[in-house]
């Protein structure tokens, strides 16, 4: 029991960031077909950036707050620079432009910072919990609460404000949002800011935990994007879910079966979730038109 | 694209101009080393365009098959006793099989599906290489013996320059001809649009896994020379970088363009050769010159180059 519990919990926990990045996939995603595979250096960019920053003798809290500012710009930067002159690409296209993106920041992180492991103090000490037998960082628990009053925040600014509900009709049918009076290219542009926003913030809770380094948004990246797609592309809550979801999977098959192929695991799953179900738990059935 | 290039027997003997001709303006066995790097990309490039390019198939992960090729030559002479040829051989069905096995039910999917389907696929196989250390030496990979034919040992970059050139001129004559075949033409008739193809009785399934299958090889046989050259393999082979660079290349060099093949490996094989100089910037300049090219000539730079030359498209 206290093994399950163990497992149940690290599981939770990188199933927050999961679920986070894969949100983040799924706002841009939602609102120019993009796949962005950029996305989890995101996540390294805000914990590299706080950590760099708090070594140089910035505040943490401060830190956190630029490395979260200087990620938006990235992203903004990543669609105005990078998404927008390639408007019309084919699919390819614009992920293998996601794809250089992705590889630019990290050689960019690489000169920038450096080629380490980092990581940051944990924020109420590194004494664990004891539930049941397992022991649980308190950071985690932390995780877990920002991840979900980040996904609540969000829920409730796409539900409630007028910007959120433009968001919500970009995602529907981008002619028909820009034929009532909304901006799209600037609703895109807030896409890529948000989930910027979100991946960093990730990065920053989940670095004293899990470490990071200039390579570690790739995996992440996929992963997360394997996540989404367990979901259901396109589907909010499908983000959350199939994030939750495939980090419960990889701790209990490392804990279980075999901890070497606990990366597989994420992969494994986008095959079967593609040829069983393509369109995911909650993702809408997608017919074409010939 | 002029005519005398549009003619596919005029490109076979360019290309093979140029690989003969090539040669000429090497100043040392560095440039016979990176040229065969080159073709030996270019033949797993070839492979790959001839599913994108022609068939309008995604797959980014095309560097599994290319993986599968390089540990076959490996694992087969040391821990099967076989021949290095016959490893190849043997790899190059291993591929084609996997890639009928998988090719089923991936095939089915489109657009971003379809993409992030091959990429796991590919993923998995590295994930599989990295582990199996007991037959693959793990991340540190393991040595691979030279291959013989004959009693000839074939080592170094010059004969290595040769037999990928030769290989890549082969390979693109049965490019070629498999795409003026009655399947080629079923095969575009997909790319353009796979109802309209149906509808005229074309099995779109049963072409789409051929075609990938046949790509599969390709990259299989390219994977095989790329270890034999190197006298090593490494999982990163099969990785996930490898598979975004074999796409790169494609579509660099131009969608369905077999001269787009060379030319999209000889940039993304000569560029971080000349990058080092550079040192830690490397990675930042590939990523910067990947965007750039998929932002600004994303037609390819075959293609794009012909459009300008004769305005007529190959």
């Amino acid at each position: 029991m206290a093994e399950f519990l163990q497992f149940l919990f690290s599981g939770l926990t990188v199933g927050a960031v999961y679920a986070l990045v894969a949100l983040g996939f799924t706002l841009v995603y939602n609102a120019c077909d993009v796949v962005n595979f950029a996305q989890g250096e995101f996540v390294m960019l805000g914990g590299m950036t706080t950590v760099f920053l708090a070594l140089a003798g910035v505040p943490l809290p401060l830190a956190a707050l630029l490395a979260v500012v200087a990620a938006v710009a990235v992203g903004l930067m990543l669609y105005r620079l990078a998404i927008e002159p390639a408007r019309g690409a084919s699919a390819v296209t614009l992920i293998m432009i996601t794809i250089g993106a992705s590889v630019f920041l990290r050689g960019l992180a690489q000169t920038l910072f450096d080629k380490r492991f980092h990581s940051l103090p944990p924020w109420f000490g590194s004494e664990p919990i004891r539930v049941g037998g397992a022991a649980i960082l308190p950071q985690s628990l932390v995780v877990l609460a920002g991840a979900a009053i980040i996904v609540v925040l969000l829920w409730q600014f796409i539900d409630r404000t007028l910007v959120g509900k433009a968001i919500t009709a970009t995602a529907a049918n981008r002619l028909a949002a820009r034929l009532v009076g909304i901006n799209t290219r600037r609703i895109v542009a807030l896409s890529f800011a948000v989930s910027a926003a979100i991946g960093a913030v990730a990065g920053i809770l989940v670095t004293p935990i899990t470490l990071t380094s200039y390579d570690a948004g790739t995996l992440l990246a996929l992963k997360a994007f394997a996540a989404a797609m367990l979901g259901g592309m396109g589907s909010a809550l499908g983000a959350v879910i199939g994030g939750v979801a495939l980090g419960m999977l990889e701790a209990f098959s490392a804990g279980y079966l075999s901890s070497n192929y606990k990366d597989a695991i994420a992969f494994l799953v986008i095959l079967a979730v593609l040829f069983a179900m393509p369109q995911g738990l909650l993702g809408r059935g997608k017919v074409d038109r010939v | 694209m002029p005519a005398i290039l549009t003619h596919r027997l005029a490109v076979l003997v360019a290309l093979a101009a140029i690989a003969v001709l090539l040669p000429l303006a090497f100043p040392s066995a560095y440039y016979y080393r990176v040229a065969a790097l080159v073709f030996v990309f270019a033949l797993a490039a070839l492979g790959l365009n001839l599913l994108m390019g022609f068939a309008g198939q995604v797959s980014l992960g095309h560097a599994g098959f290319l993986g599968i090729g390089a540990y076959a030559v490996a694992i087969g002479p040391t821990h099967l006793g076989l021949p290095s040829w016959a490893s190849l051989i043997g790899g190059a069905a291993l591929s084609g099989l996997v890639a009928f096995l998988v090719g089923r039910p991936i095939l089915r999917l489109k657009g971003h599906y379809l993409a992030v389907a091959t990429l796991g696929f590919g993923i998995l196989v590295a994930i599989v290489l990295t582990n199996e250390s007991g037959w693959t030496g793990g991340p540190d990979g393991m040595p691979v013996p030279s291959l013989r034919i004959f009693g000839w040992r074939a080592s170094g970059s010059v004969p290595w320059y040769w037999i990928s050139a030769a290989t890549f001129l082969v390979g693109a004559a049965l490019a070629i001809n498999l795409i003026d075949s009655p399947t080629g033409r079923a095969i575009r008739a997909i790319h353009d649009s796979e109802t309209a193809a149906g509808v005229l009785g074309v099995d779109v399934a049963r072409k789409k896994l051929a075609i990938f299958v046949i790509s599969a090889v390709y990259a299989s046989i390219a994977g095989s020379y790329l270890a034999l050259f190197n006298g090593l393999v490494t999982p990163d082979t099969a990785g996930f970088l490898r598979s975004i660079e074999l796409a790169a290349m494609v579509v660099l060099g131009g969608m369905g363009s077999i001269l787009g093949a060379l030319v999209g490996a000889a940039i993304l094989v000569v560029l971080p050769q000349v990058l080092t100089v550079l040192h830690d910037y490397e990675t930042l300049v590939l990523g910067l010159i990947l965007m750039g090219f998929m932002i600004f000539l994303r037609a390819g730079i075959v293609p794009s180059l012909a459009g300008v030359l004769g305005g007529a498209r190959t």
